[in-house]
């Protein structure tokens, strides 16, 4: 299979940008380092030229920015997606979030994406310079003279190693071979969880939800969560809180941002990315995904466009809440 | 800041009796916004009413907590007592201290103080209360009937005895239904066509009735009281008002080789045709597809003989566009297809027919004018078997057919069987059967004679197979009382095809919005209490549409759904129910979750365009609900998950408030 | 009882038409329960936004039960079946994260089911205040 590179992309997007098919590109950007690559807008040929970033730090979902900038923006957008993307991309268009006609979307293969952390961990602090091979990572540091080689597939970032799907599900044109959707292990911890009693449950969480910050990370990356205003900003709402002042208030957030997005979280994995303190917010999502497939029938968000999600869905004959628990106990 | 009055009612010793009023009327005088307390032997006699009404004016109060009864019980009363003295009756509530309080609990200090916490909760609610005034539309005073088979005919002369003006719009040249094809109906044996056809006379001659033949719903906008329909009526190429259905045309068409629906292909008809002799309104139509003149240019034939002149061979579609206040869906069922029954072998001898084939085979109207015929040869049968439950009850693993009963086949197949056995008793009849269900007036007597009487031969078990073999139709069946396999040289086999809505309801409901079960049958209001009603207001079921349903149902059914039609239309106004969703335009994403679980159809989206701080403007789709059609259930506030829709009179933060009150 | 001083918190959110009237029905024939029980009235169990609960249980309820039609007896046709998927997986979640299944349940109690309605709360309190004081989701702050 041919290996997808940034020079084609760029090629790719300035001819699109050239012969006017769009007017600016949804891609990626160096930040201050190697590996803090953002999510950036490009309006012409030599800003991509010198700018755009195609690499194993392009983790960031760009379907999101769609939403708040398809109608602002003149002339088509151009968007790179990933197959993890374009199940977003998918999600946002049955929601009626942005107009398909404005987007010429390309659909990328994708070997998975790096986890920093689990580069640092590997390689230390102070890293200068990152080069990426086929499937090697060579980290460059301050303090050593020889750059770490490392293999990609070490560092994958918790989502890409249980990959769900290779396959780009919404596209215009795809550039390479599309993929397949995968038979994934990512319910395993999810399930491991359940099988802990409920006092381990409850310090397991405990323990990973206290680190919130609440900086709305999590909120702000998600495909998910591009309601016009959030409830958790609407003084109206009566739920409106912004500190981490106690034990409850970020569960109170995280379980409602995890119930509004259910039957809708395409499992994208943008939460824990983000999360600056590595709370694998994932878990809540795909608690809610896991349920809601063995519950209601196998049900994967964006997997095609105007689908129905399963909580604005029902059947007579649906589980019972009380049944719910019985049934794993027997399961168990 | 509301200024709430609190009147704590005794209701006797019912209340005062486990709560010590006077604690809770001193404990709520302290609550925020509280500028008034008491409490009083019965709130709701005039004397207390007064009370309230006096207090009302001397202390200025904008709102109402009433510790009383359930609110099911006085809640209406209250709100008119808060309307007579000047508020809107929506700025009270109820603190429920009867039903749920004193009378479940036994010790005055724990009813005492779940009463006060009780109290706070309302008043915490009434703080947030807003004024809500009920909307008001006009109702149009005209129905539309969509379909016009017994069904619609049924509900539409109701609807005009009532006097008001109903349209039947039918897709078929001719009203009638399924009901004019029959023969006799059970369990009377009164010939279909001597009941049905003076109804259908009826609503000809009926000044309030207009009929739409050859026509279908296109398009339905608007909402109940006020639907905007559009009715495209399709070109049948002669003047309606002019053809005098004389027949010349039919006559000396010299296309007469089309297959014709109303006796189930088993004759022909001619291009031009009217579909039978009773047909309403009597009038030709040209098939299109076969008539030589529309198709090539080359004939002219029908135009020529036509005295009156009422060939139009250039006609078009025409588009109508009509208001109505309600209406009904009559639009019936069909059998289904048996294609799938393979066993059965109907597709590959002539002698396998559905019932309705079966009615028309003996209809003296019909191709063999009432003389029981083999389609294959014009022989008389000596053997007849009728197989039941074909594709009714069936297995939903087995991907054919249809899990109901369909209901009408037992009684239908026992009246072919007598009527067989009545008119040709040398006739072997036999009917295979999993179940007879004869519940209805006079229905089982009806089949008992037919077993009894008649001697029809009624065998539990199915049948497996039917190969045809020579002039012979070898039956190979199960029978499960004698516990053996029968085979038996039929000379003609009848399938009691299930039934199944017909084809137009799916897109149908689509246009009103209207929910239908797996099956396609429409689904009720209320399975129970409101049988006739659509979940969306303003639409009705008659008939078949909403299930499987024998013409005395049918018919009582569409008079029920005329009644509840009559008993809209006669109201000048519609006053709605002020306690309905709203969605605030500034918080909706547009992403159509509320309206995915809306049981009433009663949001749409719109765009609309919003100044941005930057001074440019965006459009943005929102969500719109029509209070006339919201019934204010809530389902759209939690799918919603902006929080930009809410309910009033429910409001998140007045539930939270309430949330809070208790738990406080 | 053992427990007899403590007094768990129970809020009971009650569809209109069914489960209220249920409860009313208890009041009429007399079916005693315990005071802790507090009803909310909402139009349909559908109008139940997991925001509600999470706030009573924020705010030191101990129990939160919601009561509605039965599936198939929605006044509003539907309302209860969504109920019924949000319930299910809302609880679940719950369970997920530690908290003691046992605080939660919903319940199908029809308008004629006044002796349902009594028997479920009394078994839902007795249930809860085996628990104890909910402490997992109380917000600390609310506390007095």
């Amino acid at each position: 299979m041919q290996k997808i590179t940034q020079p084609m992309l760029i090629d790719k997007a300035v001819s699109l940008l050239e012969n006017g098919t769009v007017s600016c590109v949804f891609g990626w950007q160096k930040g201050e380092f190697d590996y803090d690559i953002t999510p950036s807008v490009f309006k012409n040929a030599d800003d991509l030229k010198e700018n755009f970033v195609w690499n194993g730090f392009c983790g960031a979902n760009l379907s999101k920015y769609l939403v708040s900038k398809a109608d602002k923006i003149e002339g088509k957008i151009l968007v790179f997606l990933k197959p993890c993307d374009s199940y977003s991309f998918n999600q946002l268009l049955t929601e009626h979030r942005f107009d398909r006609e404005k987007v010429y979307a390309i659909g990328l293969p994708c070997d998975g994406m790096a986890d920093i952390s689990k580069v640092k961990k590997l390689c230390g602090d102070g890293i200068s310079a990152i080069a990426f091979g086929d499937d090697t990572i060579s980290v460059t540091t301050i303090y050593e003279d020889k750059p770490y080689e490392i293999a990609l597939k070490d560092v994958l970032l918790e989502r890409c190693e249980n990959c769900k799907s290779k396959k780009c599900v919404a596209y215009d044109e795809l550039l390479g071979e599309n993929g397949d959707v995968l038979d994934s292990n990512r319910f395993d911890e999810v399930a491991r969880i359940e099988a802990m009693t409920p006092d381990e449950r409850f310090a397991f969480w405990q323990n990973e939800l206290s680190r919130c910050i609440r900086c709305n990370a999590c909120r702000d990356a998600c495909p998910a969560c591009t309601c016009e205003k959030c409830v958790f900003d609407n003084s109206d709402s009566g739920v409106e809180n912004k500190a981490a002042a106690n034990s409850f208030e970020e569960k109170m957030f995280h379980i409602i941002r995890a119930f509004h997005v259910a039957g809708r979280c395409t499992d994208c994995g943008e939460c824990s990315r983000v999360c600056p303190q590595n709370i694998p917010l994932h878990l809540l999502n795909r608690k809610f995904i896991k349920d809601i497939n063995e519950f209601y029938g196998e049900y994967q968000a964006g997997a095609e466009a105007g689908s129905r999600a399963p909580l604005v869905d029902y059947t007579e004959e649906d589980i019972e809440p009380y049944d719910v628990f019985d049934r794993r106990d027997i399961d168990a | 800041m509301q200024r709430v009055g609190v009147f704590v009612c005794w209701c006797g010793s019912n209340i005062a009796g486990t709560v010590d009023v006077q604690a809770v009327s001193d404990a709520l005088a302290n609550e925020p916004g509280v500028v008034f307390s008491t409490n009083y032997q019965y709130m709701c006699s005039q004397a207390g009413q007064d009370m309230i009404i006096d207090a009302v004016k001397e202390h200025n109060l904008t709102g109402i907590v009433v510790c009383s009864c359930s609110p099911r019980m006085h809640e209406a009363t209250f709100r008119k007592t808060a309307a007579a003295a000047g508020l809107n009756p929506y700025m009270v509530e109820i603190a429920n201290i009867r039903e749920q309080c004193s009378w479940v609990h036994k010790d005055m200090a724990t009813g005492t103080e779940k009463a006060i916490i009780l109290g706070k909760a309302a008043i915490a609610k009434v703080n947030l209360n807003a004024p809500l005034t009920p909307g008001q539309s006009p109702v149009t005073k005209r129905a539309l009937v969509i379909g016009g088979g017994i069904a619609g005919i049924q509900t539409a002369l109701d609807i005009a005895d009532a006097g008001f003006p109903v349209d039947i719009v039918e897709k078929n040249p001719t009203i009638g239904g399924k009901m004019a094809q029959l023969d006799k109906t059970f369990p009377t044996l009164d010939c279909a066509a001597c009941i049905l056809t003076p109804k259908m006379v009826d609503v000809a001659q009926n000044e309030n009735i207009r009929i739409f033949s050859y026509s279908e719903v296109s398009e339905i906008k608007g909402f109940v009281g006020n639907f905007d329909v559009t009715i495209k009526k399709n070109a049948r190429y002669v003047k309606e008002d002019i053809c005098t259905g004389c027949g010349a045309c039919v006559d000396k068409c010299p296309m007469k080789k089309v297959p014709n629906e109303f006796n189930l292909g088993m004759d022909n008809r001619s291009a031009i045709y009217i579909p039978f002799a009773q047909a309403v309104p009597k009038v030709a139509t040209i098939d299109p597809n076969s008539c030589n003149m529309l198709k090539n240019g080359k004939c002219g034939l029908c135009a020529r003989v036509c005295t009156a002149g009422a060939i139009d061979y250039t006609q078009k579609d025409e588009f109508i566009n009509e208001k109505y206040g309600a209406i009904v869906v009559a639009t019936g069922f069909n059998p289904i297809s048996m294609d799938k029954f393979d066993e059965f072998a109907y597709n590959r001898s002539k002698d396998v027919i559905t019932s309705l084939e079966f009615e028309r085979l003996t209809n003296a109207a019909g191709p063999t004018a009432g003389h029981l015929e083999r389609p294959s040869d014009g022989k008389s049968p000596k053997t007849i078997v009728f197989v039941q439950c074909v594709g009714s009850r069936c297995d939903a693993c087995a991907q054919k057919g249809k899990e109901y009963c369909s209901k009408i086949c037992c009684m239908y197949t026992a009246k072919h069987a007598m009527l067989t056995r009545d008119k040709y008793p040398d006739t072997e009849v036999y009917v295979f059967y999993i179940d007879v269900r004869t519940p209805g007036k006079n229905f089982d007597e009806f089949y008992r004679r037919a077993v009894e009487e008649y001697g029809v031969k009624y065998i539990k078990g199915m049948v497996g197979k039917v190969t045809p073999e020579g002039d012979k139709l070898k039956v190979q069946a199960s029978d499960l009382i004698e516990n053996k396999q029968l085979h038996i040289d039929a000379d003609l086999v009848v399938l009691a095809a299930a039934i199944e809505p017909d084809k137009s309801a799916r897109p149908l409901a689509t246009m009103l919005t209207a929910s239908m079960d797996t099956n396609d049958f429409f689904t009720e209001a209320h399975p129970k209490l409101r049988p006739v009603e659509s979940p969306t207001a303003g639409v009705f079921l008659s008939g078949a549409c909403q299930g499987p349903k024998d013409i005395p149902e049918t018919v009582s059914q569409a008079s029920a759904a005329a009644s509840k039609v009559i008993g809209l239309l006669v109201k000048d106004k519609l006053t709605g129910n002020p306690c309905v969703a709203h969605s605030n335009e500034l918080m909706c994403n547009g992403c159509s979750s509320c309206e995915r679980v809306c049981p009433y159809g009663a949001i749409t989206y719109e765009d609309k365009e919003f100044r941005m701080p930057d001074r440019t403007t965006k459009t943005r789709r929102i969500a719109v609900v029509n209070p006339a059609v919201c019934q204010g259930c809530g389902a759209c506030t939690v799918a919603c998950p902006s929080g930009a829709m809410d309910l009033n009179g429910f409001t998140s933060k007045q539930i939270m408030a309430e949330v809070d009150a208790i738990c406080r | 009882m053992s427990m007899s001083e403590y007094k768990p918190l129970i809020v009971a959110f009650c569809c209109n038409w069914c489960s209220y009237a249920g409860a009313d029905l208890a009041g009429n024939n007399r079916l005693c329960y315990p005071a802790d029980v507090k009803i909310i009235r909402v139009p349909c169990s559908c109008r139940v936004n997991p925001m509600f609960i999470l706030r009573a249980f924020q705010r030191g309820a101990d129990g939160v039960i919601i009561c509605g039609c039965h599936p198939g007896d929605c006044h509003y046709t539907s309302g209860n079946y969504y109920t019924r998927r949000r319930m299910a997986t809302l609880f679940s979640m719950l369970d997920y994260l530690g908290i003691e299944k046992e605080r939660t349940r919903v319940e199908w109690v029809s308008a004629a089911e006044g002796a349902k309605f009594a028997a479920t709360m009394n078994d839902f309190v007795e249930t809860v205040a085996a628990l104890g004081e909910n402490k997992r989701l109380e917000d600390l702050r609310c506390k007095k």
